[in-house]
């Protein structure tokens, strides 16, 4: 359907429309309109998506002017973007063909999910992947092979770079939206390296798809995201862990294996060098005499030879020269040897240690002799030192770069950071495992670039309850804010907070109480109960992979799993991706034939993250607990200080918002449309609590009845057949009386209307 | 049949210990010989004389069999046995005699002494017999009228089934579709028992679990083929198996590896099973990519070595210091639920090990032979869309629908005629007859005008327009709903349903048996042969029987009189003509064999 939003048209992909759905593309409009950054909270199951597509593309065709409106779309996950690439071909083939004709929309990954060399693929890992492909396609490597046929090379870089010189690059991809598949088929059809093609194309493209790294990862955001044009709508998809995200990005930790790998790194630098040196020393020669000049990069590199960039933000990176006494490479290579060597110090304490970055610099500084400045250029020192030996199997450097990572980071950063050092893991307090860790707590470090180059940032997802909270967190000023509600032609989702057990006594999470059997048995109850009355797919979440693990092992020694594989299969995410993967493949294939499932999940996990449990998928997710962090952890505390400190934020609200933001986000995953339908259990007996019911998104809320906070086993069971019965009658889609929850063209046009009277 | 003979104890009840002995049975003896020989217990018992056997539920206390010489007084010989699977051996062949017995004894009372000669040597196997014996068991109108026509000697066996041909095949193939899946159940799970008293543990393997493991654990299925039985027998093949399963089970690591380290064999137990390591590989390509995690491992630079947070409490570090596989409970759970839902491929008979192993490598083969390619691909992209697309903003769209098969028409149309009576707004069933009679002439060149267009244009899809086929159907399905529901449900609209219940009774099965007389009747004609005269000659004589009944019936004074008439009217008109023709036929008959004496005029 085409519709008006004031002066745009909007091309949507379906023949209806919530009305939700359209109040979300106002309010979107009216944010890229002002030209700031907005704040969108709509509920799960309201197509957020294809409204949002739908919207930009469409004011971007509308304001097609001399620089077009691109479109950045971050998703967190490869799985997610192709969905959303698939939401966007929907969204495509219902633009005009004349207008499509100037549409390009690709999804980006690194080159193990987009290479199509059989050699570089066979490496396992995607670190082994990319140095293999750089050691075929370094410009070196493809300098030697000019003159010694014998040199191997990517046939397929060397198609592309042919093509890519010879035509013009903005015209290689043809039109159209294309997913990672999409680029690997054509990529084989041409010949082309898929990878390499991507990289180039997404300057010209319309739109681009990738994950959160690719901006907010400095490392990774200063090569790829480099030349992005100020005329961007960044949007950040599910974007409720956000700040998470930023924080990890500049966090690094050096445990003892790096310690010894990085040492072994620093041998073989020195045996490098000494080679050089014999051979051509003219090299060493010449990059001194550029690193005088103040030249830390060389300029524009060939697109191979770029890696890993500054982990530091390009606008905290000094435009200095590299100082005096690091130019020399073995200058150099004996600062990281004492650097290395301190760091090996301080591991060995035994007691737990907290530090800020200003103190641990100027300990480094009296003990190591290794000043600020000279921390700060390490990395970028370390780059050009490594161009210049020409190494290509940076797989094997990977923990050199993790102590200049880390040099780097404390060297330019004085606040927002602690460093932390653990003689041993709190939970194994028996086995001696050292590490030091660089924690990042502030996050809106490193998403303020994103805000201060980009025109419109868009942050949405269908859990930012309190969505005030975000803002403060990201340090932005958002011109638009809005939580949307959910308008219902029928109850649609039935959200319950079980407190009790079949044998009323309260079930919880709670440390003192999570072990106790009567809980586990409880619990297991509640799901045997459950699986025996709801149909096709059941989701459950437990706390974490060790309170799953212990949990389902319980079952399994009191036959209750076996109980509950009389009904449906059971399913378990594990900590191997591979072994996940498959059996979220088998769930799927169960509830598809009938035989219905049961799929055991972890609140924090990768499944929680990003799979839907929609429609048949998921009637019934059960929360097992309440999804707290990990509250001894250090780090967290160290965050929670600085939150107060900074923010003013009390460490058991942010504790809390955190829990309930991640239990939303996993029983949200069940609903897909209005038309779908789904259960969510609560079952901890701190739900009931109003402090923490309270922090739930607004559409939850309103429809947890007063009725259904404290619940035991067969009161739920109760409900849930009701409910399930209510569920399978025939209903009235658009909605009957003066609410209408599906819009057609004609009330679109009418509403619109009744606006431009208003005016 | 061959003889078999096993262990057990025969008892007079149940409640006495018994007297342990062998019992031996042929296919129509059974003996009994006590182990003391002193005993005067000994048995020689002819199977004739057993009217049936009875015995006690699988896993329950004892393993009995009790063969009962008189239904009614119940007294019998009852065998206990050392186990359920010998007992259900000897129930299996006792049911087998037993059957055949009954069969032959049918069989007997099925050749009246006039007709040996005719069909009467049709031999039937047990099977079949076993078939038409659960047709009737499900049917009761069938037994009713089995037990009236066949036993009541109106109709041979044969003669009454041949008229149900239909019944008996169709049955007979959907018999052998139903393949059964996995269970649910973990079974490769084992868990030991012990005695409670001495440190050993016990584990108990049967067919079923052992198929499982092969499924459930290829490891351990190449290690069959390869071990047995050129290395080791079976039996210390699967000791050395519940030997590292109990390492296994007891999380001694310690213990595991010392013990893998000395036995080889014992290693490939406990050893990471590569074989699923290669699948899982080739399956993760084929994952809907809207679900492949895998394809996200290490796409964002978080998950380079010692970048990111490491030790913030969700994230758990796995020790991989051991090589032999820390297997947990998960894996397993997944893996079984993921063959569960593969499904059995086998149809061999579970019970020789090596001959499910081979047949599982066999299946196997063939399952890898395909490969992914780019039609895959493109399914999996429609599969994603599908998913992505938001189903109530778009115009419902027209799914795949599975043939509709009605098991039981009499309960749809039944429910259909709620239904259409509910629609009418209850005025009773108005159904309208529509005359679709056509004659001859007209009806032919219709066809051919219907082949001639199809000729010209092909089949167009679809046939026909698609409202008009629900009319059709619609219609149809009222109309003969209507019809069939007047037989008798109804309480407001059937004559029938007015009728006292006996009396009612008595009529429909009247009316069936007459039908089934009046088809073998007239089926009968023309009389070729003696045989064919002489069932004539019976079937009258029990139509005759019936039409006097009906007459009782019509006579009877009471407030149905003239209800009961109008119904019992046609079925006496129908007999009435079967009667004039056979008298007809015989006065033919007897004016053209005027000379010939013969007895059968009436």
């Amino acid at each position: 359907m085409k519709f008006q939003i004031e002066d745009v048209t909007v091309y949507f992909p379906y023949e209806h429309i919530y009305p939700e759905q359209y109040e979300y593309m106002v309010e979107l409009k009216r944010a890229l309109d002002a030209r700031g950054h907005c704040l969108l909270e709509m509920p799960t199951g309201t197509g957020k998506t294809v409204a949002l597509l739908s919207l930009i593309t469409s004011y971007s065709l509308s304001r097609a002017g001399d620089r077009p409106l691109k479109l950045l779309y971050c998703t967190r996950t490869v799985h997610e973007m192709e969905k959303t690439l698939a939401e966007l071909r929907l969204l495509l083939s219902h633009i005009p063909p004349d207008l499509r004709r100037s549409l390009l929309a690709l999804g980006l990954s690194s080159r193990k999910n987009l290479c199509i060399n059989p050699t570089v693929l066979s490496a396992a890992s995607r670190d082994s992947v990319d140095s293999a492909c750089r050691r075929l396609t370094a410009s070196w490597v493809r300098a030697a092979a000019a003159e010694d046929p014998a040199v191997p090379t990517c046939s397929f870089f060397e198609s592309f770079d042919r093509a890519a010189s010879s035509s013009n690059a903005s015209v290689m991809l043809p039109p159209g939206v294309y997913t990672l598949q999409d680029l690997r088929a054509f990529g084989r059809d041409k010949g082309w390296c898929p990878y390499f093609l991507a990289r180039q194309t997404i300057r010209y493209a319309n739109i681009v798809v990738y994950s959160y790294q690719y901006l907010l990862d400095p490392k990774v955001a200063s090569i790829i995201s480099k030349e992005m044009q100020r005329e961007c709508v960044v949007v950040f998809d599910e974007a409720h862990n956000i700040d998470n995200v930023c924080i990890e990005a500049l966090s690094v930790s050096i445990r003892r294996q790096t310690l010894e790998g990085a040492t072994r790194n620093l041998n073989r630098m020195v045996q490098e060098i000494d080679r050089f040196k014999a051979t051509d020393a003219t090299r060493l020669r010449t990059e001194y005499n550029r690193l005088v000049e103040g030249l830390a990069q060389r300029g524009s590199l060939p697109i191979t030879d770029a890696w890993l960039a500054n982990p530091a933000l390009p606008d905290d990176i000094l435009k200095e020269a590299v100082p005096g006494n690091i130019r020399r490479a073995e200058h150099f290579l004996s600062v990281l040897r004492r650097l290395v060597q301190y760091l090996k110090g301080r591991l060995q304490t035994e007691n737990v240690e907290t530090e800020g970055p200003v103190a641990f610099v100027a300990s480094v500084n009296s003990q190591a002799g290794i000043d600020q400045k000279m921390l700060r250029f390490c990395y970028d020192r370390l780059h050009s030192l490594l161009l210049t030996l020409e190494i290509t199997d940076t797989d094997e450097f990977l923990h050199i770069q993790t102590i200049c990572d880390f040099a780097t980071l404390i060297g330019t950063y004085t606040r927002g950071f602690s460093i932390i050092i653990e003689p041993f893991d709190e939970r194994m307090p028996h086995i001696p495992d050292p590490v030091l860790q660089l924690s990042c707590h502030d996050a809106s470090l490193s998403i303020k670039p994103v805000f201060e180059r980009f025109q419109s940032v868009v942050i949405t997802s269908g859990t930012l309850s309190p969505i005030d909270l975000y803002p403060r967190l990201l340090n932005f000023n958002p011109v638009i804010s809005r939580s949307f509600t959910m308008s219902l032609t029928r109850d649609c989702i039935c959200p319950m907070v079980l407190t009790r057990g079949s044998d009323q006594l309260p079930v919880s999470t709670k440390f003192d109480m999570r072990s106790d059997p009567g809980v586990v048995r409880n619990y297991g109850r509640l799901l045997l109960e459950m699986v025996a009355a709801v149909p096709d797919g059941i989701v459950c979440f437990f706390v974490s992979y060790s309170y799953m693990d212990g949990i389902v092992n319980s079952w399994n020694e009191m036959g209750i799993l076996q109980d509950v594989m009389q009904h449906k299969l059971v399913f378990i995410e594990t900590q191997d991706v591979v072994e996940t993967t498959l059996a979220l493949d088998n769930y799927r294939r169960a509830c598809d034939c009938g035989r219905g499932a049961v799929f055991f999940s972890v609140a924090r996990g990768k499944v929680a993250e990003g799979i839907d449990f929609d429609r048949h998928y998921g009637r019934l997710v059960i929360m097992f607990g309440v999804p707290f962090q990990y509250t001894l952890s250090r780090i967290l505390l160290a965050r929670l200080e600085y939150l107060r400190e900074t923010f003013q934020i009390k460490e058991g609200d942010f504790l809390t918002f955190d829990a309930l933001r991640q239990a939303a986000q996993c029983v949200g995953r069940v609903i897909r449309s209005k038309a779908d339908y789904g259960m969510m259990i609560f079952a901890d007996k701190r739900y009931s609590r109003h402090d923490k019911r309270s922090k739930l998104p607004g559409w939850i809320l309103s429809h947890l009845h007063d009725a259904h906070l404290n619940l035991s086993t067969d009161m739920a069971l109760h409900i849930a057949r009701e409910f399930l019965r209510r569920m399978a009658q025939p209903y009235d889609k658009a909605g009957s009386g003066g609410k209408k929850t599906l819009l057609t063209q004609e009330d679109i046009e009418r509403m619109s209307g009744d606006a431009m009277e208003m005016f | 049949m061959a003889p078999i003979s096993m262990e057990a104890k025969y008892k007079t009840t149940v409640k006495e210990p018994g007297i342990p002995g062998v019992l031996k049975m042929t296919e129509d003896v059974f003996t009994f010989t006590p182990y003391d020989p002193r005993s005067a217990m000994k048995l020689r018992v002819d199977f004739r004389n057993i009217k049936g056997h009875k015995f006690s539920k699988d896993g329950s206390k004892q393993a009995l069999l009790n063969l009962t010489q008189d239904s009614e007084k119940g007294g019998g010989y009852i065998f206990e046995f050392n186990n359920f699977t010998e007992r259900n051996d000897c129930r299996d062949f006792v049911g087998k005699v037993l059957g055949k017995f009954q069969a032959l004894v049918s069989k007997q009372n099925d050749q009246p002494a006039s007709e040996k000669s005719a069909v009467s040597h049709e031999q039937l196997s047990t099977i079949e017999m076993e078939h038409r014996m659960k047709l009737l068991r499900e049917d009761s109108e069938l037994q009713k009228l089995h037990k009236e026509l066949v036993i009541g000697n109106v109709l041979t066996e044969s003669e009454f089934w041949a008229t149900r041909k239909n019944l008996l095949d169709d049955d007979s193939d959907r018999t052998l579709k139903q393949r059964t899946g996995f269970k649910s159940a973990m079974l490769a799970d084992i868990r030991p028992s012990t005695d409670g008293r001495t440190n050993k543990v016990t584990f108990s393997l049967t067919p079923e679990i052992i198929h499982q493991i092969f499924a459930e654990k290829p490891a351990v299925h190449r290690a069959f083929l390869n071990f047995v039985p050129s290395k080791m027998t079976e039996k210390d093949f699967w000791t050395k198996y519940c030997r590292a399963e109990y390492l296994h089970r007891t999380k001694n690591s310690v213990a595991a590896a010392a013990e893998a380290a000395e036995d080889e064999e014992l290693a490939v137990f406990l050893k990471h099973d590569d074989i699923l390591a290669d699948e899982a590989r080739r399956k993760i390509r084929r994952v809907d990519p809207t679900l492949d995690m895998e394809a996200d491992l290490g796409d964002d630079y978080i998950h380079l070595p010692d970048h990111g947070i490491l030790r913030d409490g969700c994230k758990e570090i796995a020790d991989s210091e051991n090589d032999l596989a820390r297997r947990t409970l998960a894996q397993d759970v997944n893996r079984h639920a993921a063959v569960v839902l593969e499904g059995r491929a086998l149809d061999i008979e579970l019970g020789d090990t090596r001959a499910v192993a081979e047949a599982l490598a066999r299946s196997k083969q063939e399952s890898t032979a395909d490969t992914l390619d780019e039609d895959s691909n493109l399914e999996r992209q429609e599969r994603v869309s599908r998913m992505t697309e938001i189903e109530d903003l778009q115009a419902p769209q027209s799914l795949p629908y599975a043939p509709l098969c009605i098991k039981d028409p009499r309960e749809y149309f039944d429910s259909q005629q709620v239904n259409a009576l509910k629609a009418l707004g209850g005025t009773g069933a108005g159904s309208k007859t529509i005359d679709y009679s056509l004659n001859t002439e007209e009806a032919y060149s219709y066809l051919m005008h219907q082949i001639s267009e199809v000729k010209a244009q092909g089949l167009h899809n679809p046939i026909v327009q698609s409202e008009v086929a629900c009319k059709v159907l619609s219609g149809l399905t009222q109309q003969i709903s209507s019809t069939r529901y007047h037989l008798g449900k109804n309480p407001q609209e059937s004559v029938l349903d007015r009728l006292p219940k006996r009396t009612k009774d008595e009529i429909m099965l009247h009316w069936t048996s007459i039908q089934e007389l009046l088809r073998h009747f007239w089926s009968s004609y023309p009389i070729t042969t003696s045989y064919l005269y002489n069932k004539v000659l019976r079937l009258k004589s029990a139509m005759t029987d019936i039409y006097q009944k009906l007459k009782a019936i019509k006579d009877v004074q009471s407030d149905f009189r003239h209800q009961i008439s109008l119904l019992v009217q046609p079925m006496l008109q129908a007999l009435d003509a079967a009667f004039a023709h056979y008298d007809a036929e015989e006065h033919k008959h007897s004016k053209k064999n005027g000379a010939k004496p013969n007895g059968f005029v009436q």
